[in-house]
């Protein structure tokens, strides 16, 4: 399948009916299904009732918005009007919200066909899409390894070519992980930018919806669609939004992209060819005119410890409502209320939501808050310091967006430290509220890797600037095919 | 000073009492959502997916709310943060949808400040702060865990709900009794509830220790909840402390917990003890942002406050000449000062006014189950039946029956008077009539009044008074019998 912006222009133009366009992609998911399960369910009715309404507004001269006819995946987090919306888990395994997230809202807004819900790790909480309560997705460039996580099945179908963009969430890099290992463009955007409601909550200061989508053109449309502030997330900023396309060049003429020594010493420890996968990537950069500076934040290396005490403590209080009593799984007991909540929860969640919902627990605990949660709230603030400074002297930060290509299924699940450790290059950027991008950047041991942006506040258009540069100058996400793909790239 | 511990029985105690009391806010909204916040409908019918906590679902702050907490800070004297936020409260309860509180932990909206009593003493607030209300559990039958079914509405569930939380500064149960009244004749002057405790829109916890006389110590505190009227309060410290004196006095300690007030056994028993306090988790919510409220907002908010009980009560004093108790009672409730007011306006007869409101127009409500805002009497008919009685028109005993009519059904008394025929009888042939039957029917009163009963006398107008129905000029019925009695 092709670019989103190009379907659009097909649709628009009539050469190619919105219909035609729903049934290619429903018909490459449902052929890759079985090897990729990267969707927990398709809209396959719902989806083509739009697509016909669409080719009818078409008909009669309507121009549907940016992202008219365009087939796009959501991540199973998004909460769609009636239809079965899980998180990954077996306790909301039932559960069909009454109403749509904002963010799905305005994608239908811009003409967009949501053709279904993607697989997830369960609450977003995992880095490998290996904590989805429905079974793992696997990555179209290696099926025996992982597509990342936590929005792997959005990753997934994305890199395959079944759908042109998804939506995904990033709370430590859920979106930009995943895209990474699947050789596609995923922007989180700066806190506040999108709004969170109908997202369902992992760690409401952390969480951020975002596009993933095959070329930056299509991420830059799709974040024009979904931004803007929304009176019903307190959260969500007053801020106007651009034109993200008009940012979008072909030169980095006149732009400072630093470059952060203490991430390249991490990549440099971590993965040698990792690490000179990034050198010839910032070599990229300066031969299309940018500068490169140095430029130092001194407390990412505490980012880590410090994401693992404020998610799980929002998440422990953000998950304390499934408890069997209005929606979702219950299970039955003779016995008091409180036996039916912690027989419904200890049912209901896996492993690594329990884990994470203890931790939490643990860090808002009287006689610990002061020295977990406080602390942590203070080193996040040290952290957003650090990115002020440095944006006083650049740009765009360029970083590598993981220290590792797509590893293998089950190779990191024994292990939660080392699966929180794929976070390390993603986290100081949500910690700190700011856009950060994964662009496809090349191939480590033939797979791919992306490489990172990251922008002050709000400054998605500059972000995605660079990247477009990047991408149009280097083309590696074109340069080879994935081993499962959808019939139309064959 | 020192005490021997064999001389315990002799030691005094004095309590020290403060008091958490919630408050329901009268606004058209939820705290966080858009849902109607009214009371007494159909269950479960005034929820959305913010209140019901559904998955995805965000709160908004009512602004509105916020505005009728700072208020309420305002009038009783407290200063409103330029800053404050809300935290959650983590705790599971059924009636908790998300199973935390969006409270005010360290931030609250306001500080300090005081409620005065009527004698002039000032109990120090400690905070006033803004929450939201939990639904209701509805029990099949006993206790929770022994019910066969429980049901939840979440009606309530989101209401935006004030707690103000006095300082230790009550010295006896009368004394609570008298800062509620106090606390809820301001609030129900600035409107922000509508304050009644059986509805639940008034809600109060008690705190209370006993300490030697004269001493500064620090007993340990009970708090008591489960409160459902002033009444309730005022007996269940009554009790509370007598029970504390009593485990003191036999030389044992107060244990610190919870305990709940049984109306019907009237006492209170251990719910929770210190061990089994919850750790509610405190953090900022992540889903709301601060509030700022700038200096002028707050000046708006105070430039809009109405003239409060106490400074109406020192006014009606002055202007009106009425006693400390009916300036008191009158200014209790802005519903009643303003009526008042509206009679005095058009009958000129303050002390008249006074006694018709808080003698036969009280009655009359209590008797109908009304009260002065839910009656369609307005207050021109009451000033129109006072200037009748001083104009001879009515009797007073007359004009008592009509004022019931007038209480319930809020006609014109000019039409109850001629439509009952209770206009009063001043015509001497008719008087003197009256008067002869009266002494022909009652040869004792008579002759008991001959030889020196002045009781006698009294009777025999009572007499008159009733075979009249109450219309017949009492005065002259007095003269009428004097000339004819001798």
């Amino acid at each position: 399948m092709r670019c989103g912006h190009e379907i659009r222009e097909a649709v628009i133009r009539r050469q190619v009916s919105a219909e035609e366009v729903t049934r290619a992609a429903l018909a490459s998911i449902e052929a890759l299904e079985p090897t990729l399960h990267a969707y927990l369910c398709l809209l396959a009715e719902r989806a083509l009732k739009h697509a016909r309404v669409l080719d009818q507004r078409i008909a009669a001269g309507d121009d549907p918005g940016p992202l008219a006819g365009v087939p796009v995946a959501v991540k199973d987090i998004f909460c769609v009007a009636g239809e079965v919306t899980t998180a990954g888990s077996k306790i909301l395994a039932n559960f069909r919200p009454p109403y749509s997230a904002t963010a799905v809202e305005r994608l239908e807004a811009a003409g967009a066909i949501i053709i279904g819900k993607t697989n997830m790790d369960e609450f977003a909480m995992g880095s490998s899409c290996e904590n989805s309560a429905f079974g793992e997705t696997r990555n179209p460039w290696d099926p025996s390894r992982v597509p990342g996580g936590s929005s792997g099945g959005s990753a997934s179908t994305v890199g395959a070519g079944s759908v042109p963009i998804a939506l995904g969430t990033d709370t430590g890099g859920s979106i930009r992980e995943p895209a990474s290992f699947c050789n596609i463009v995923g922007l989180k955007p700066t806190y506040g930018r999108v709004s969170r409601y109908g997202m369902i909550a992992f760690a409401s200061s952390l969480d951020q919806a975002g596009p993933m989508t095959g070329c930056v053109r299509d991420a830059a449309i799709t974040l024009g669609a979904i931004a803007g502030h929304d009176p019903r997330d307190a959260t969500s900023v007053d801020e106007p939004v651009p034109d993200f396309c008009a940012g979008l060049r072909t030169d980095l003429n006149g732009i400072r992209i630093g470059i952060v020594p203490e991430f390249e010493e991490h990549i440099a420890q971590s993965d040698p060819d990792m690490a000179a996968l990034y050198r010839r990537a910032y070599e990229d950069l300066r031969a299309l005119g940018a500068q490169l500076v140095e430029v130092h934040l001194p407390h990412v290396r505490y980012g880590l410890a410090t994401y693992y005490l404020i998610a799980p403590a929002e998440c422990s209080s953000n998950l304390a409502r499934y408890d069997g009593v209005r929606y979702g799984l219950r299970v039955e007991t003779d016995k008091d209320v409180y036996t039916m909540f912690e027989q419904t929860r200890a049912a209901g969640f896996g492993p690594e939501v329990k884990r994470r919902i203890i931790l939490g627990t643990y860090a808002l605990s009287a006689g610990y808050y002061d020295a977990y949660y406080l602390r942590a709230q203070k080193v996040r603030t040290l952290i957003k310091r650090d990115f002020d400074d440095a944006f006083t002297q650049c740009d765009v930060i360029a970083s590598p967006a993981v220290s590792c290509p797509a590893f293998a299924l089950g190779a990191k699940t024994a292990d939660p430290v080392a699966m929180y450790l794929m976070d390390y290059f993603t986290i100081p950027m949500s910690l700190a509220g700011v856009p950060a991008l994964s662009v496809p950047a090349g191939y480590v041991r033939d797979l791919p890797v992306g490489l990172q942006l990251t922008g002050p506040a709000f400054a998605e258009a500059g972000v995605l600037g660079v990247a477009y540069a990047y991408e149009q100058a280097t083309g590696h996400a074109q340069s080879r095919r994935p081993a499962v793909m959808a019939a139309a790239h064959r | 000073m020192t005490r021997v511990l064999g001389a315990a029985q002799a030691v005094a105690y004095e309590p020290v009492i403060g008091l958490e009391v919630h408050v329901e806010l009268a606004t058209e909204s939820k705290m966080f959502c858009g849902c109607r916040n009214r009371f007494g409908a159909e269950p479960n019918t005034l929820v959305c997916p913010v209140c019901l906590g559904l998955p995805g679902s965000l709160p908004v702050v009512n602004r509105r709310a916020v505005e009728l907490v700072c208020k309420t800070g305002l009038a009783l004297g407290c200063s409103i943060a330029h800053v404050s936020k809300f935290d959650r409260k983590n705790y599971f309860y059924p009636d908790m949808p998300k199973n935390y509180q969006i409270s005010q932990y360290d931030m609250p909206l306001a500080t300090g400040g005081a409620v005065t009593l009527p004698s002039g003493k000032r109990i120090r607030l400690t905070r006033i702060h803004l929450e939201e209300d939990t639904g209701k559990n509805i029990h099949g039958g006993g206790a929770m865990a022994a019910a066969s079914a429980t049901l939840v509405d979440y009606n309530r569930a989101g209401v935006p709900l004030m707690e103000i939380v006095s300082q230790p500064d009550l010295t006896s149960p009368d004394e609570a009794g008298e800062y509620l009244a106090a606390l809820k004749a301001v609030l129900s002057y600035l409107g922000v509830s509508d304050v009644k405790m059986h509805e639940g829109s008034l809600r109060c916890d008690a705190n209370v220790s006993l300490r030697p006389v004269g001493t500064q110590d620090v007993g340990t505190k009970i708090e008591i909840k489960n409160m459902n009227s002033f009444r309730s309060v005022v007996r269940a410290l009554q009790y509370e402390i007598q029970r504390q004196t009593d485990v003191l006095r036999a030389g044992e300690r107060v244990v610190q917990e919870t305990r709940t007030w049984d109306e019907e056994r009237g006492l209170t028993y251990a719910t929770r003890s210190k061990e089994q306090a919850h750790d509610y988790r405190y953090f900022p919510d992540p889903d709301l942002v601060p509030l700022h409220l700038d200096d002028e907002i707050v000046a708006a908010w105070r430039a809009e406050l109405p003239e409060l009980p106490l400074a109406k009560r020192d006014r009606f004093l002055a202007a009106y000449g009425l006693s400390r108790y009916e300036a008191d009672l009158l200014t209790g409730e802005r519903t009643t000062a303003e009526f008042f007011e509206a009679v005095v306006a058009h009958c000129g007869e303050p002390k008249a006014a006074a006694n018709w409101l808080l003698g036969d127009v009280r009655r009359a409500l209590d008797k109908h189950g009304l009260t002065l805002d839910a009656t369609r009497m307005r207050p021109e008919h009451l000033a129109t039946l006072i200037c009748q009685v001083r104009d001879g028109v009515v009797s007073g005993r007359a004009a008592k029956e009509v004022c019931e009519i007038l209480v319930r059904d809020g006609r014109h008394p000019a039409e109850v008077v001629a439509e009952r025929n209770l206009a009063q009888v001043s015509d001497r042939v008719a008087i003197e009539a009256l008067v002869g039957e009266v002494i022909a029917a009652n040869p004792e009163s008579v002759a008991a009044y001959r030889t020196g009963k002045a009781k006698a006398f009294e009777f025999l107008v009572g007499q008159a008074m009733k075979a009249s129905r109450g219309r017949a000029n009492v005065e002259l019925v007095r003269t009428a019998l004097r000339a004819r009695l001798g």
